[in-house]
């Protein structure tokens, strides 16, 4: 009987890491630029649709569509960044909310225009393959999935903290005047960030593809979501991110088969909402002066 | 009465007295779906009116406001449907529950000196909550949708507030009015005075003694309540509730947008917000109904938001106004150009 309770931990934990992948772009964007992306999730099902398009019109597997579907996201997020959110850069919190939820109304409009209403997924020959390992029955392309989430935020941490451009980037999020007067090319690295921040919604949503199937609509929920991941964990953390996501990943799994699956998301509210009260800064997260 | 039209220019009264002439006698030249897309502006700028005396007057983003309206509408329905008993009634139990959500959201957000991001986050926090809760509470219809016996539109019946669009016209053009002069009279009083202190520097304001706690309380109290009674009109408008459609965060977006495009902490943003958001998504409806594609409406609409966020970053309101020299009043200027 334990079995089923592990087995759903462990779906929900690479869950979680796919999860984690895609709420370190949100975390990225609002540690260094400081700006909340509302159409986070919009971004990100756009990625899945650029897989599927890849994967019903050139039969390329969504694994190998991955990195296609990355480098195309972090152009359209430089390009993003450099044309339109730059812009709003000195406005208040609310303008910038406006843009994003103006960008996201957008993003959905035209996926619903180009694709339909109509969730869609993609059939794989391995798609109900699974792994025994002793009692434990692992999905494989959840394994995949997660395994990738992983690497792909390992890749993330060592660019951060080993490559100039990385701690570049890190200098403008921690004083945004002294980057300026050190001559770093501020507007490059912020647009830099966000493309970034969008490839790892890129490669979320390649692989988020394998276990879901995508519908316009989807977006706005992976919005909350990361938001959620990323409050728990501790905005501008990227630890944090991965480790809320790995967190709301079980709980939710977890939630879904203590209490009922339509709970579920009552659940990470209330967590968030726990969060907010008890530690605010997040569970990774520092205190901001 | 006197001091609620103190310091405005003549011209600007007599413009005022036009615009409100010509909404009161709107409904007998228009047709009726102009009375119905007028009855929607006036809803949204009277709940953006309640909205913006948060973020615009006090400084405090709220991004969950649907919460209110959804408390409103649920529990004045409740006690309609359930125990018979009026609107007129059930309007004061709408404002209490919704003062008492928006207060246990201010305490807990205020006492840990949550703010910014973090509590506009909070704030959808506890609507989605809400949201999940009510799809599983069979006593308010859960998933399936919670319904008002619709009744004959031809009598007008205030007390139980069934009757014509015209009846409904002339509650919402009232509110709407009232909530105008209330915030108009708030933002002279000390208290408006204490509000815009904070908003412009809360250790500022604290420092020079005033009470921040106490006074962001009343301005989500007074907002809240404010929206709660915006539910009760939505309920009885539209006689039916559905979860998702009253405590969404689409449905919270949806209703502070006019807000913002009109100008935030200004009076007349949310009104002129509302004037120009709503006809726009109903032209749209009207000009991308030949192309029979989904979404293009709103591509549209979300590419004049973004527009109009590009190009009048403080809002359409304070434009208009130095257009018309009405700009003179300081606190209507204030807003756009805070960073």
């Amino acid at each position: 009987m334990t079995d089923i309770y592990f087995n759903v931990a462990i779906s929900g934990l690479l869950t979680g890491l796919i999860y984690g992948l895609s709420a370190l772009g949100l975390s990225v964007i609002f540690g260094v630029i400081r700006i909340v992306n509302f159409a986070h999730g919009e971004i990100m099902v756009l990625g899945m649709f650029a897989t599927l398009v890849l994967f019903r019109h050139l039969g390329i597997d969504p694994l190998y569509a991955l990195p296609l579907v990355t480098v195309a996201l972090f152009c359209f997020g430089y390009l993003l960044q450099d044309l339109v959110v730059r812009r709003v850069a000195h406005l208040a919190d609310h303008f910038q909310f406006l843009l994003m939820a103006a960008v996201a109304v957008m993003l959905i409009a035209v996926c619903l225009m180009i694709f339909g209403p109509d969730a869609q997924g993609v059939n794989l020959p391995y798609a109900y393959d699974s792994f025994e390992v002793g009692p434990l029955i692992i999905d494989k392309v959840r394994l995949y999935a997660g395994v990738i989430a992983l690497l792909g935020s390992a890749a993330m941490f060592a660019f951060f903290k080993y490559t100039d451009t990385g701690k570049a980037i890190r200098a403008c999020g921690d004083n945004y005047t002294g980057a300026l007067v050190v001559g770093l090319n501020v507007r490059h690295l912020f647009a830099l960030t966000f493309a970034i921040g969008c490839a790892c919604l890129g490669a979320a949503g390649a692989i988020m593809l394998l276990i879901v199937d995508v519908h316009p609509y989807l977006g706005p929920p992976y919005t909350l979501l990361a938001f959620i991941i990323v409050i728990v964990g501790g905005m501008g953390s990227l630890p944090g991110a991965l480790l809320g996501g790995i967190l709301i990943g079980v709980s939710e799994a977890m939630a879904g088969i203590l209490l009922q699956p339509s709970l579920k998301s009552a659940f990470s509210f209330a967590l968030l909402i726990l969060v907010l009260l008890v530690r605010p800064q997040g569970l990774l997260g520092k205190v901001q002066r | 009465m006197k001091r609620l039209f103190e310091g405005v220019p003549a011209h600007g009264l007599v413009l005022l007295a036009l615009f409100a002439a010509a909404l009161v006698v709107a409904p007998f030249l228009v047709s009726n779906y102009i009375l119905s897309v007028l009855i929607i502006v006036l809803y949204f700028a009277y709940i953006g009116q309640a909205w913006n005396l948060m973020l615009g007057f006090a400084g405090l983003l709220s991004l969950g406001h649907a919460l209110f309206v959804g408390i409103g509408a649920y529990s004045s329905a409740a006690l309609f449907i359930h125990f018979g008993i009026p609107p007129v009634i059930g309007v004061f139990a709408a404002i209490a529950l919704s003062v008492l959500m928006g207060c246990l959201i201010g305490y807990l957000g205020f006492r840990f000196s949550i703010h910014g991001v973090y509590f506009a986050l909070l704030t959808i926090a506890f609507a989605e909550f809400t949201l999940i809760m009510v799809d599983h509470t069979r006593w308010l219809g859960s998933t399936e949708g919670f319904f008002l016996p619709v009744s004959n539109r031809s009598s007008v019946d205030l007390i139980n507030l069934r009757g014509t669009p015209v009846m409904f016209y002339y509650v919402i053009l009232t509110m709407t009015a009232l909530a105008l002069a209330l915030c108009r009279w708030l933002l002279n009083s000390k208290l408006g005075y204490y509000w815009q202190a904070i908003r412009e520097d809360q250790q500022a304001a604290e420092a020079s003694g005033v009470h921040l706690f106490k006074y962001k309380m009343i301005a989500v109290a007074i907002s809240s309540g404010l929206t709660g009674i915006a539910g009760v009109f939505y309920a009885f408008y539209y006689n039916n509730l559905f979860p998702d459609a009253t405590f969404g965060t689409n449905r919270s977006i949806e209703m502070i947008l006019g807000t913002i495009v009109g100008g935030v902490g200004t009076l007349f943003g949310p009104i002129i917000g509302a004037f120009i958001l709503t006809p726009l998504g109903e032209m749209l409806t009207g000009l991308t109904e030949g192309f029979r594609i989904d979404g293009i409406k709103q591509f549209f609409w979300g590419l004049c938001v973004a527009l109009i966020v590009l190009f009048r970053p403080s809002g359409v309101w304070p434009w208009i106004a130095s257009l018309l020299k009405l700009d003179r009043k300081p606190e209507d200027r204030s807003s756009g150009d805070r960073s």
